[in-house]
């Protein structure tokens, strides 16, 4: 710190103007990829929201009809309503695989830790596109292996493909089974982050492995939970490609989320103004998920 | 929001001793402990790893034996036809290429961006930069597929729409790559720069002759992850392509799910084909992901 002082006190006026042009020649490509890329489809996705742009030609400004009509759209609602189901099944089923993965892979009592981190860790690699097509090979109806399975020890064949329900439960299996390898990661760091003396202390006091679990290793990683939920349900809201390849929103159009349902208006029926201000309502729902993110943050670093 | 786990030092050195402490002190409990854990962490393995040996191995099937009951798991005679038939059917060789370069242009662009812009953000103090960080941030929040339409407008108004730039140019700008840039210049010491201008150094040379260099482990995990997102990355180049010939692997697939009689064969020999360079790829670099501090910020 007194080093730094002294080489300032040495030649300030240089130093100032060197300050503002190095990091505006560092940052310059980034700056211009942020407002082309960023902020110019940010203001005119806006505008666009509350007109009655097709893509090509002329546009009216039409107010808050979008709007008032996408609340009217029982479709919308249905791939809304869709999205949230979705979200609030993925989440804690991928919270709690990859907090379980995490944990033992950590756990030194456990005989070949690499190769099963590598193991979880691989799904991550594939793409939406590749889970959706694996686990549609898994779960296909008369071909499967499950329902092989699921025949060969005396069950009926279940309908994963035609039943609604059914079909998203295989989706939100195959998006937990993708990210595990991912939140895992950020949970072995954060696990690995609490001290040691906290175990042997509980060992001494007689704790178990589960209450050391709950006791010490939770509380000490609630920071890195919340993230992992967060970007967990940030990832969930705008899913799409898994949908696609798994049953390509199906049965029907009852597994069709927001994403789906933003990209068909938009590019399939052509109606820019309409699907930019759906994409307004999923920025809504996106800036809120964010914001409880800030918050909790805040909270948890002050404490 | 990225500050979760900066410690990092402290922790490596104190991660090994934690199970040594441990068992020595849970001697007598130890064993069954040891059973009970491998034990679930094998079961948990089972459960990730089958799904993917499933669908390699079927992918080795001929076409006639794929739904010959009773399903087999290892292929009675395994055959590479599903994957010579989806390597020369429907271009799949093109989008293959075609996805190459676009990985990999991408990555080398992000990858330098990324630590030109992390750079700055650590070791520069101005007020505008402290604004840009927060607008990095604000990227976090909106991904690319809530501004789907606008965001394919400006790139059409860009005149490029139907070309490689077109998909390239927009995934650039990572918040996760300035984020592990600015994290990790954050532990260089400023020491180190004000030594260098002492010296009569150049800012921007400090910046390529010291810190460059330094960055390197940073720039291959980025690197690995930049790739995967590219590779993988499906909807964006479905939005921006349209030219048969310029599609990328993913499009490839898709397509063939998409058919009216999905042709199993192929698709799985077309998928397992798309899975291999980053398999490799991970695999090579493996320490580089799994011993990144990987934090909060990321994004795809």
């Amino acid at each position: 710190m007194t080093k730094r002082a002294l080489a300032v006190a040495a030649s300030p006026p240089r130093r100032r103007s060197k300050y503002t042009l190095a990091p505006l020649v560092l940052i310059a490509a980034n700056v211009v990829l942020f407002g082309l890329f960023f902020v110019w489809p940010a203001v005119i996705g806006l505008v666009y929201s509350f007109t009655n742009y097709t893509g090509v030609g002329a546009f009216q400004f039409i107010g808050l009809d979008n709007y008032h009509n996408l609340f009217g759209d029982s479709t919308f609602y249905d791939a809304l309503t869709r999205t949230l189901l979705y979200a609030v099944l993925f989440v804690p089923l991928n919270f709690a695989l990859s907090l379980a993965a995490a944990n033992l892979v950590v756990s030194k009592h456990a005989k070949g830790v690499t190769v099963a981190r590598v193991i979880f860790f691989i799904p991550w690699l594939l793409s939406p596109i590749v889970v959706g097509v694996l686990w549609r090979w898994l779960f296909g109806e008369n071909f499967g292996l499950v329902n092989y399975v699921i025949e060969k020890l005396g069950g009926s064949a279940v309908p994963w493909q035609s039943n609604a329900d059914l079909s998203l439960l295989v989706v939100v299996m195959a998006a937990s089974w993708a990210w595990t390898g991912f939140s895992m990661l950020l949970f072995i760091a954060a696990i690995k982050n609490v001290p040691v003396s906290y175990y042997e202390a509980a060992a001494l006091d007689g704790a178990g492995p589960w209450r050391q679990f709950v006791s010490i290793t939770l509380p000490s990683i609630a920071p890195t939970s919340f993230i992992v939920i967060l970007l967990n349900t940030i990832n969930a809201m705008k899913e799409y490609p898994l949908f696609v390849s798994l049953n390509n929103g199906g049965p029907g159009t009852s597994n069709n989320l927001l994403v789906q349902y933003i990209y068909q208006t938009g590019f399939q029926r052509g109606q820019i103004g309409y699907a930019s201000a759906a994409s307004f309502v999923l920025m809504l729902i996106l800036m809120a998920v964010a914001i409880v993110q800030l918050i909790v943050n805040r909270r948890v670093e002050n404490r | 929001m990225t500050t979760t786990d900066i410690p990092r030092p402290v922790e490596k050195g104190s991660g090994p001793a934690v199970p040594r402490k441990r068992s020595r002190g849970a001697a007598t409990g130890g064993l069954r402990q040891a059973v009970s854990a491998t034990t679930l962490l094998w079961i948990l393995a089972c459960l990730y790893g089958l799904p993917v040996l499933w669908f390699v191995l079927s992918s080795l099937k001929p076409a006639s034996d794929l739904f010959s009951y009773p399903l087999s798991l290892v292929p009675h005679n395994p055959t590479l036809s599903g994957y010579l038939t989806a390597w020369r059917s429907a271009n799949f060789s093109q989008y293959f290429i075609n996805t190459t370069i676009v990985c990999v242009i991408t990555t080398i662009l992000t990858v330098g961006v990324s630590c030109c812009t992390g750079y700055a953000l650590a070791k520069y103090d101005n007020k505008w930069l402290k604004v840009f960080f927060i607008c990095i941030l604000a990227t976090t929040m909106l991904p690319s597929e809530v501004m789907l339409a606008p965001e394919f407008l400006v790139v059409r108004n860009l005149g490029l729409y139907n070309s490689f730039a077109g998909i390239i140019l927009p995934a650039v700008l990572t918040a996760t790559g300035c984020f592990m840039f600015r994290q990790f210049f954050l532990t260089v010491p400023d020491e180190l720069v004000e030594a260098a201008r002492i010296d009569g150094a150049r800012e921007l040379s400090i910046f390529l002759r010291i810190m460059v260099p330094l960055s390197r482990p940073i720039m291959l995990t980025l690197a690995i992850l930049s790739f995967q997102w590219r590779w993988n990355d499906y909807i964006w180049p479905l939005l921006m392509l349209n030219d048969p010939n310029k599609f990328t692997v993913q499009i490839g697939i898709q397509s063939i799910v998409g058919a009216q009689n999905i042709n199993w064969s192929v698709l799985l020999g077309a998928s397992v084909i798309s899975m291999i360079p980053l398999i490799v790829i991970f695999l090579v670099f493996q320490r580089y992901v799994m011993g990144a501090d990987i934090n909060a910020g990321l994004k795809d």
